[in-house]
């Protein structure tokens, strides 16, 4: 081979090389620009209001007092509310789509149900505030304070917004992810293992309760961590649905709000640089619990995906 | 037949029966919010929806044909950044990096930030380049979906790269070819319907995005066609219409809706149809 074409061609996998080099470097740099420049932005509230900014409760844009505790209180329960309706149902289709459906439905089932993934946040929020909202207000919630009354959780008046609605709209958005991991997980299970359940006698469920799920555990309880990341980080619906009061109640049925309906409904309005900086120290929080929930997901899911070539 | 028996097939059953309603609950909520989008999007429709700029508040009629071309714009431009870079990346993990301790970290990071709440992309474009600029721009709302875009493109490429396989790769550098040319003429092209495929569901799901819109490209009421202006996109158009008052708001919201819905689904359904005919 002439020399000329030899050194072109070693300059140009120099090139590509160092391109693809850059841009995979590109996006870690990109996770520590987003820490970085969150951090630049919220100095201002983290000196004037310090680590008690976590737990006051006050939100007043006039007084210029902010506290994050209503938000993060709406984000935390909203999502934790999510996580109880969502986990059991998901973990029902996984199983439904692994153990039980005929091989034709399975497809199509599937399907329809990580259809429910794609569809906008912003959709779900629309028609959570014209159709689901109302709908729970003439038809559950009258239901839930007349016979769950007695418990503080469901006092209130039937406004069909608050943190209830919000919660079961994430659970609906969540679904599809848990489903989705759990599947891929259960999918994993050795076919021998659960053989030898059967060929001792036992029925679907107990395979399913005493093979299956001992042997996927950590990653069942890392597609529910995945999940919850989703619902902490969700805005759209939950701004449509959980009623926008900077208030702590202990019933489910008044209205709240979150990090992320937050800074959604007030970030345009917030013209003071205090005002301003706390919103985005309000972000800053939503992205460090986002990114450690994630993390932990990730770590326990690991051990049942490829791994760049090694199990 | 004894007791233990008829217990545990009990247990079975309605264990059995409670998966099958799972099922038939996310199916059931996936039809009732379709049939919504459906019929009310449907009334909404004509052709003043595509043609014409929004009426004045309160008044009925007009469309929201400046936030469909808003739509497009930011979502051609963001695909315009996010897609080379993170087909690059892709390609580093897959080609380059693979087992190394530089590549595990992208692939970590990747998969936060795929599932980072995309209302604090917003935030972070804001401060990045809104607040410096001194103005909302449908620029830096297209930065904000490639960044959303970035790690999606960054792992499907690199998963769809490595399904082609090493003897392909070995049998082309064999012949002398030097590697980057074996990466665009070989593995690139053994890829390629599941990149794209790949690219097509970023693309869907960046065009639903609302949250990192509200404040990075804002909002207009006009025609815009300067990048470094605020834009009115068809999402943000939904949040604030089906927020405000009037009823032909809400309508056009719902227009708005099935528009972007249909979309969404016909790119997810046509992508399912090519990577099974792949298969």
């Amino acid at each position: 081979m002439d020399s000329k074409r030899y050194d072109s061609a070693r300059i140009g996998d120099a090139v590509f090389k160092g391109t693809a080099w850059f841009f995979a470097a590109s996006v870690i740099a990109l996770m520590a620009l987003i820490f970085a420049v969150l951090l630049k932005e919220s100095w201002l509230s983290i000196n004037a209001f310090g680590l008690g900014f976590i737990w006051t409760s006050t939100w007043d844009p006039v007084a210029m007092q902010f506290g994050a505790l209503p938000s993060i209180y709406g984000t935390i329960v909203s999502s934790a509310i999510a996580i109880v309706i969502a986990v059991p149902i998901s973990i029902g289709i996984a199983i439904f789509l692994t153990e039980m459906a005929p091989k034709r439905l399975k497809g199509p089932i599937g399907a329809a149900i990580e259809l429910l993934a794609s569809i906008p946040s912003i959709i779900y929020g629309m028609w959570g505030l014209f159709i689901f909202a109302p709908f729970l207000s003439e038809h559950v919630e009258p239901f839930l304070i007349d016979y769950l009354g007695f418990i503080p959780l469901f006092t209130g008046a039937p406004l069909g917004i608050g943190m209830l609605p919000a919660g079961f709209i994430l659970a609906i958005m969540i679904i599809p992810f848990i489903s989705s991991v759990s599947r891929d997980i259960f999918q994993m299970v050795p076919p021998m293992l659960k053989e030898s359940g059967y060929g001792v006698g036992a029925t679907k469920w107990e395979v399913i309760r005493k093979i299956v799920l001992p042997y996927t555990r950590s990653g069942v309880i890392g597609a529910v961590i995945l999940g919850l990341g989703r619902a902490l980080g969700e805005t759209m619906a939950v701004t449509f649905l959980i009623g926008n009061a900077q208030e702590i109640h202990a019933s489910l049925l008044e209205p709240a709000t979150s990090i992320s309906a937050t800074l959604a409904n007030e970030f345009t309005e917030a013209v003071e640089d205090l005002y301003l900086s706390s919103l985005v120290e309000l972000g800053l929080i939503l992205f460090v619990i986002t990114f450690v929930v994630l993390g932990l997901a990730k770590l326990l899911i690991s051990r049942f995906s490829y791994q760049g070539g090694k199990f | 037949m004894d007791t233990h028996y008829i217990k545990r097939q009990t247990a079975n059953y309605a264990a059995l029966t409670i998966s099958v309603l799972s099922a038939a609950f996310g199916i059931f909520f996936l039809f009732w919010i379709l049939k919504d989008v459906f019929v009310f999007g449907f009334k909404a429709i004509n052709i003043d929806f595509f043609t014409e700029l929004p009426a004045p508040p309160g008044m009925e009629g007009g469309g929201l044909a400046n936030a469909i071309l808003g739509t497009l714009m930011i979502t051609v431009l963001a695909t315009a950044i996010g897609v080379p870079a993170g087909i690059m990346a892709g390609t580093y993990l897959s080609e380059y990096g693979r087992k190394s301790r530089m590549a595990s970290v992208v692939r970590f990071t990747s998969d936060i930030l795929v599932s980072a709440p995309s209302i604090v992309i917003g935030v972070f474009v804001y401060a990045l380049l809104v607040k410096p600029l001194g103005g909302f721009s449908a620029i830096a709302g297209a930065v904000a979906l490639a960044i959303i875009m970035l790690p999606v493109v960054v792992r499907t490429s690199e998963e769809m790269l490595k399904l082609v396989p090493d003897a392909t790769r070995e049998a082309a550098l064999a012949l002398g070819a030097p590697h980057w040319k074996v990466t665009i003429h070989v593995v690139y092209r053994g890829a390629i319907r599941g990149i794209v495929t790949g690219v097509m569901l970023a693309v869907a799901r960046v065009s639903g995005e609302t949250a990192p819109l509200l404040f990075t490209s804002f909002n207009n009421a006009f025609w815009n066609f300067d990048m470094t202006e605020p834009t009115a996109t068809l999402t943000v158009t939904i949040f604030n219409y089906a927020m405000g008052p009037y009823d032909d708001w809400h309508q056009k919201a719902w227009g708005a809706a099935l528009l972007i819905t249909v979309v969404v689904l016909l790119v997810n359904m046509i992508s399912r149809i090519i990577v099974r005919g792949k298969a």
